[in-house]
This record gives structure tokens, sequence and C-alpha cells, in this order.
């Protein structure tokens, strides 16, 4: 990579002389194998260009290739830091198709589930996200808490990252007394630890200058982007899909729909956080009214996909999750389309980031959450 | 310059409140231990590799060889060469499982009608070669865990 | 005979001295690094290096074998000489402070007039070196970093240097170990609110001019990578990293010299030596903030360090200089 001045004549007339830098596809700060070209004048980005695709895997492929149930652990690898949304999405998608009823307790028990792996998930971009802006120690922390989380998933759906866990008609294995014990003591621990986070980051000054006024979407441009998740509720529209349309069990519970004020990475952080907490909120609840009884319905071997087209969305921890289907009679989708909210996402970056410092740039970006792999598929 | 002093002590403030969080891990117990060297307990619910069951009573594999999970499996990863006792009864000759290509999803274990398969509790295979992941369940049944 | 004899014993006891001071700066580098390795993980909740030696204690040592023995990958695209000559440049005058330390009233080397200004010199120095390290890489990363370095280390020399004036100003001179020897009945930082500012402000400027978090732009690794030695491997970046080091620790040595009393401090069991630890007490715990500090905050962005230093630094050391230069002539 030799220094790449390249001059473009603009239309306001002066040339800029813009330096290109390429950061990623293997960058620190891009999570992943996502790349971006910017074009700098001194430490101000004039343009952005994503660069995606290096973690291309044909998942919407594969659906179309191999019978529907083939395709479940698919959903486990495309949002690696919170899969089970997505197996929520592709399941309760089949299950609506084909007129499968799931038991109460079952929708119960994913709704947990679920929202452990929003809270895993959420920590783990609180980490990375003060590990873009420069501060090592709070990943850790986030670590230490996701640990816990991680170890109830594990014991719960017997893996760490890439839960299989939810099965037609119901899950695969029921939240007993012990399990329940165990959340509530994570939930308890981690009521604790938020205080600690709010010391090391929310108040401290140099964190609040970093990330105030900084990256501002207004709710126009989200809008207009298609932003979904903490990104659309940081601009200040409370958009969830938990409460719009409330699907599986969410209707049970009551919480709230945090949302920022300004739109900057402020709010964003400040929306995920509340939204750990809101989480912490449904699982309680849920333990506590968890009804009784089966937790999985007796399903026919073999299932059919009538012939038809249908979409389910969930909320994941970055956006809205939506699945819609093809089908055409057989028991293989005849197409399956993903829409991931990293993808509508990352592309705010590219009118957010004109004129910023590069420093905020890289902040900006950390705040809209991205995980490569999905928008990759 | 009112602003300017309040937030001047208002930031030297939330910076030592920082610092007395660091210092308060400082003086705690680590929470990391050593890996290889000391072992956390594993979870219960952890899912290893798939391995062929033994029937208590008889030592022999409960498998019939049915052929359901190598049909079922999503990686297509098992394949299983099935054989007869001179009583009749189907056995796995070879039960082989790519476990390069095997994703953990637990689908075979699900399928099967007799309850043949069960989830091992290795964690750490490392092999040299591809051919070393291919492993025959069967050989393998004996090492288990 | 005699001239010879004394230019011999003057040989060789500067050749001594020498030695010793450069086998300081290795281990006082490799110390500091198992140290921060060590506090790293502990402010981090793990152990730490713990592997090699007891409690990893022999981690450092067995890494810089390491770096020495790595063959040296040299970029294709870099500019020649100046390539290698930026570590050495970075490596070689770090040594130079220490000749002018006051470590104890007879530990130093050189009793030189205008030590202060000796050791401000050598550290500024370091400039050229990583913008050289950048500039060479010709990596557009490390470019960044080394102009970000330039122009970081030269806004911050001044809020240094002025606050570092301020005692100057109340002792009248230059001379390091004549600036402690006024300190023997109280340390500056207690006995005078304007040392305690000019402090405050030397200690957040010396962070700055050592690039360490929070102010480690040129590096900023979320940002830029490595900043201006992403293209180094091997013991060229071993050499940076020692010279980082012992920087570092030449600036807490300097504050405690010129603000905590140097080697003053109630007599210890040691004899003579106590004195000498005092001063290597006061200056590790420096360095132990300066430690705990990087482990803590995240990183301020290049406008606000700028800002840092010329809307607040710099006009409150400039107003701390005149109030106590005041004070002192009323
Ligand atoms: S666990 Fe899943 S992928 Fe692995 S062998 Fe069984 S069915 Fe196949
Ligand atoms: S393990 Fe079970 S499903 Fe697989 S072949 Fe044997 S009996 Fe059939």
């Amino acid at each position: 990579m030799g220094v790449a001045v390249r001059s473009t004549k603009t239309e306001s007339g002066p040339i800029h002389y813009r330096y290109f830098m390429n950061v990623g596809p293997q960058h620190p700060s891009t999570h992943g194998v996502l790349r971006l070209i910017i074009g700098l004048y001194g430490e101000y980005v004039l343009s952005i260009e994503p660069v995606i695709g290096y973690g291309h895997r044909m998942h919407e492929k594969m659906a179309q290739s191999r019978p529907w149930q083939a395709f479940l652990p698919n959903t486990a690898r495309m949002d690696y830091a919170c899969c089970l949304p997505h197996q929520h999405c592709y399941l309760s998608l089949i299950e609506q198709h084909t007129g499968i009823k799931v038991p109460p307790r079952a929708e119960y028990i994913r709704v947990i589930a679920v929202e452990l792996n929003r809270i895993a998930s959420h920590l783990l971009w609180l980490g990375a996200f003060l590990l873009d802006l420069g501060a090592f120690t709070p990943i850790l922390y986030c670590f230490d808490d996701r640990e816990e989380v991680l170890d109830i998933l594990e014991n719960l759906t017997g893996a760490r990252i890439t839960h299989c866990f939810f099965r037609i008609g119901g899950v695969l294995a029921d939240i007993d007394d012990h399990s329940a014990n165990r959340i509530r003591e994570f939930m308890r621990r981690m009521r604790g630890r938020f205080s600690v986070y709010h010391k090391l980051v929310t108040e401290n000054i140099i964190f609040i200058k970093r990330t105030r006024d900084i990256g501002i979407i207004t709710p126009d441009m989200a809008r207009r982007y298609g932003a979904t998740g903490p990104v659309l509720r940081g601009s200040g529209i409370a958009y969830d899909v938990r409460k719009q349309q409330p699907y599986s069990a969410y209707r049970d519970f009551s919480f709230d729909v945090p949302t920022g004020s300004r739109g900057d990475c402020y709010d964003r952080y400040l929306v995920r956080v509340e939204e750990m907490q809101q989480s912490l909120c449904i699982i309680e609840q849920a333990l506590e009214r968890m009804p009784a009884g089966e937790i999985r319905a007796p399903v026919p071997r073999t299932i059919r996909l009538p012939a038809g087209q249908r979409s389910f969305s969930v909320e994941g921890a970055r956006g809205e999750v939506t699945y819609y289907l093809v089908a055409d009679g057989t028991d293989t989708p005849y197409r399956l389309k993903v829409r991931s909210p990293c993808y509508a996402n990352l592309n705010l970056i590219q009118e957010l980031g004109q004129g910023m410092l590069f420093a905020d740039m890289i902040a900006t970006l950390g705040s809209l959450d991205l995980v490569i792999p999905e928008i990759d598929r | 310059m009112k602003r300017y002093i309040i937030e001047l002590v208002q930031g030297g403030a939330s910076l030592l409140a920082g610092l007395g969080v660091t210092l308060r891990a400082l003086v705690a117990q680590p929470v990391t231990v050593p890996y290889p060297r000391k072992k956390l307990p594993m979870q219960p619910g952890f899912r290893g590799h798939p391995m062929l069951v033994r029937n208590p009573a008889t030592g022999a594999f409960t498998c019939i060889a049915c052929g359901t999970c190598m049909q079922r499996c999503p990686s297509r990863c098992i394949d299983i060469t099935a054989a007869r006792t001179e009583s009749g009864t189907k056995y796995p000759a070879r039960f082989q499982l790519d476990f390069t290509r095997c994703s953990l999803c637990g689908i075979c274990v699900e399928v099967c009608p007799v309850s043949g398969l069960a989830f091992s509790r290795s964690f750490a295979m490392p092999h040299r070669t591809r051919e070393a992941c291919k492993y025959d369940l069967v050989t393998r049944g004996e090492e288990g865990t | 005979m005699d001239t010879i004899i004394s230019i011999t014993s003057a040989f060789t006891s500067v050749a001594l001295a020498a030695a010793v001071i450069v086998g300081f700066v290795f281990v006082n580098a490799t110390a500091l690094g198992y140290i921060e390795r060590k506090l790293c993980g502990r402010f981090q909740r793990r152990i730490g290096p713990m592997e090699v030696g007891w409690h990893g204690i022999l981690q450092m040592p067995v890494d810089g074998i390491k770096l020495i023995a790595k063959q040296l990958i040299v970029p294709s695209h870099v500019a020649g000489p100046l390539f290698y000559v930026a570590p050495v440049l970075a490596f070689a005058p770090a040594a130079l402070p220490f000749l002018v330390m006051p470590f104890a009233p007879r530990i130093q080397v050189l009793a030189m007039e205008a030590g202060l200004v000796f050791v401000l010199a050598v550290i500024s120095f370091n400039t050229f070196a990583v913008f050289l390290a950048g500039w060479s890489s010709n990596n557009n990363y490390s470019m960044i970093g080394a102009l970000r370095a330039v122009a970081q280390n030269i806004s911050y020399e001044i809020p240094i240097l002025l606050s570092l004036l301020t005692v100057v100003f109340l002792t009248g001179s230059f001379n390091l170990s004549r600036i402690v020897q006024v300190q023997e009945s109280l340390w500056f930082v207690l006995r005078h609110p304007g040392a305690i500012l000019a402090f405050l402000v030397f200690f957040i400027a010396a962070i700055a001019e050592t690039n360490r978090a929070p102010f480690d732009l040129p590096e900023a690794e979320s940002e830029l990578t490595a900043g201006f030695h992403t293209e180094y491997s091997g013991i060229a970046f071993g050499m940076f990293m020692i010279a980082e080091y012992t920087y570092l620790f030449v600036n807490c040595c300097l504050a405690t010299a010129v603000f905590f009393g140097g080697w003053w401090g109630p007599t210890l069991p040691f004899g003579q030596y106590s004195s000498c630890i005092w001063f290597f007490i006061k200056a590790y715990t420096l360095v132990f903030i300066v430690i705990w500090c990087r482990w803590t905050f995240p990183r301020v962005r290049f406008d606000q360090l700028m800002n840092l230093s010329w809307k607040y630094l710099i006009p409150i050391a400039l107003g701390n200089l005149l109030l106590t230069a005041l004070c002192t002539k009323l």
C-alpha cells in the first residue's frame, strides 16, 4: 500500500487532494471482514465506500437446496453474536406457514433464551465500542458478565455461540429449577453491575466528549436508510417489533422501549444499556409466570411447506430480522430471503461519515453495532 | 466561566470515579484461570461430538444402523456401513463422523429411534490432518468422553 | 604521567557509568514492561503473565530474546535507510537523561548546571524518531500517526516547559540536584500551591508527551492499527518499546526530582542507599499512576487533545507561572 494521493475535481471547483485509506478488511475496529475505502483530507473524512462480501457463505442459496430442517444450523451462523433471534424468526415463520402451534411454555423458554442472548450481544457490543474509543479495560469486564450468560446458555443449548436450540414446535430442553435459579442469580449480579459501567463509562467525561453529538442520525435519515433496532430507537423513534407486532409470548410482558433524544452515539449507547435492563425485566417476568406444560408440540415426521409466501419479523439485538419464504409445496423452500438489520445500518455510515474526523468515524461505526457475517451472509 | 469550572470539576470527579473502579478491580481476585493447569467445571448441558451409546446390560452399541441420522444430518457428515449379525440384527460395522463438517446441531441425536447417539463431553480435539478429523465412532466409542 | 592516569581513570569511570546506565535502561524497560502487563491484567481482573518463571517474571526477558531473534520484515516500499535509522534514533538518546538525574546526593553522573534543559532537549528528540519512522514507512496509517505525533509533541512541550519553569523560578536554578537540595524541609507539591498546579499540568502533559493512553494518538490502535510503528517488526519494534518505557520513566523521574523532593524522605534502614530508594519509590509510584490511567480511560480525540493543550494547559501553566513569579518577587 503506497501513499495514495489522488486528485479529485469536486463540483465546487477547487481540487481536493484525497488521501485514501484502506480500513479493513483486517482492521481492529471493523470487527470482521468489512472494508472501508476512506478518502481523507487531513484528518477529515470526505468519502466512505464500504466494500462488503468477504464473508459471503451463500446461506440463502443453501436454504434453497436442502430440506427446510437442514437450514436450522445455518440460522445460528449469520449473526454470531446474537443468533437465537434468527432461529426464532425462521422457526416461527415455518410454524406459522405450516400451522403448527407452539405450547406456551416453549414460547416462554424461547423468550428467555432470546433475551439472554440479547444481553450477551449488547455486552459484547459495549466492550467492543469502548475498545474502538481506545478504552481497553471495559471489554474485559463485559466479558466477565457475558461469561455468566454464556454459561447459562451453554447449559441450556449445549453451545456457547452457535446455539441450535429451538426446534419446530418447541425447544430442545426445559428450564428446570436449577437453571431458573442460575438465571435469577445472574439477574441479581447484572443489576449490580450497571453502576460499575455507569461509573467507568457513562459518566466519564472523555467518553461523553467522544460520543455526545457525534454521528447524529436524524429520524428522517434513519427512516430513509431503513435503520432498525437501537440505531433507530437512538434517534427517538420507538419502533420495536416486540411491541409493534408482538410475536411469541411478548404480549404477556410489560417492558419499555427506551429511546434517545438526539440520535448521537451517546444516545445509542444509553439505549442499549437500558435495553439490557429491560431484557432483565422480561426474563424476570417470564420466569415468574412460566406456564407448566409441554415444551414441544407433537409434529408430524415430515412436514411439507404448503405453496405460498410468508414473512416473519422478530427484534434481534441489532434490529429487525425478517425471513421471507416462498414455498412451492415441497419440503425445500423455493426461496428464502433474510433481511438482516446490519446491512441497512451499515449504509448509514456513507452519508453519516462525510466531513467527520477520522476518530469520530470509527466511533460512529462502532456505535452502529455491526456484525459483518450477518451483512455478508 | 462558571460552566467552564463546573465542567472541569465534574469531569475531574468522573475521571476519579473511573480510577476508583479499576482500583477496586486491582485489589479484587482475578476471575480468569490459567487454562491447562486449572479447568473450570463444564456445563452439564455441553454438547460435544455425537458418539454411539452402549447398552449398559450387554455392552453392545444400541444403534441398529437404520440410517435415519445419516439422512437427516444437515451437513451430511455421517456415513454408516451396516452389517448383520448371525441372528440377523443390523449393527454399524463402521460409523464415520466427519467432524470437520459437523455443526453440533444435535439433530442426529434427536432423530435416532433407539437413542443410539449421545453427545460426548470432549471439547479439545486438535488434529494435524483433515483425515484425522473423520472419526469412526465404532472404534472411537471406546474412548467415549 | 599523572594526566594520563587521571584521563584513564576519568575514561573508565565514564565508561562504567555509561555501561551502568545502558544496563539500567534495559532492566528498567523490562521491569516496566512486566509491571505494566501484570498491572493491566489485574486492572482487568486477569492474572497477567504467569507461565515463564515465578509469576511470569521472566516473561519480558524471554519476549526480548524473541524480538531479537525474530526476522526483521522490511516491506519493499519503505524509504531505505531512514526506516532503519528511526528505531535507533528513538532508542539511542533515551539513556542520556539519566546522566544528569540526581538519584541520590552522590549518585549523579554529570552535575550539569542546565540539567533540566538538557533532559527536556533529549526528550523532545523522540519526536524526530517517531516522525522518521512514520514517514519512512510509506504507509498511510504510519503517516497519519507520525503527523499526529509531531503536532502532539510540539504542543505538549510548551506546558511541560512552563510548568517546570514555575519550580525553576522558586529555586532560581536549572541544576537538578540543586532543585532537589532545596526541598529538604518540604517537597514543592506540599509547599507551594503554584507547584501543585504546575505538577498537574506537567503530569498530564508528560503522559501526552510520551504518547501513553489516553493520549496515545500516534499509535491509536483502533484507528491506525499501530500508528507510526505499523511496519516495524522484531527488535526494531522492540527499540521503540524500550524507548517508550524509558521516556516514561524519565518523565516520572523528572517529576520526582522537581516536585516530590527527589531523594528526600524519612530515613530507611538501608543506610546510605535509603535516599536512592526513596527516589525510586516515588518515581515508580508515578509510573503506577500513569499505567493506572492508561487502563482506565478512553482515548481522547485529536482536536480535543490539541484543545486541552492550547486552551487549558498552556493558559493555566502560564498564569500559574506569572502568579508564582509575582509571589516570589514580592
Ligand atoms: S450434530 Fe448435526 S451436523 Fe453433527 S452429525 Fe449430528 S446431525 Fe450432523
Ligand atoms: S445412530 Fe440411531 S439413527 Fe443413526 S443409524 Fe444408528 S439407530 Fe439409526
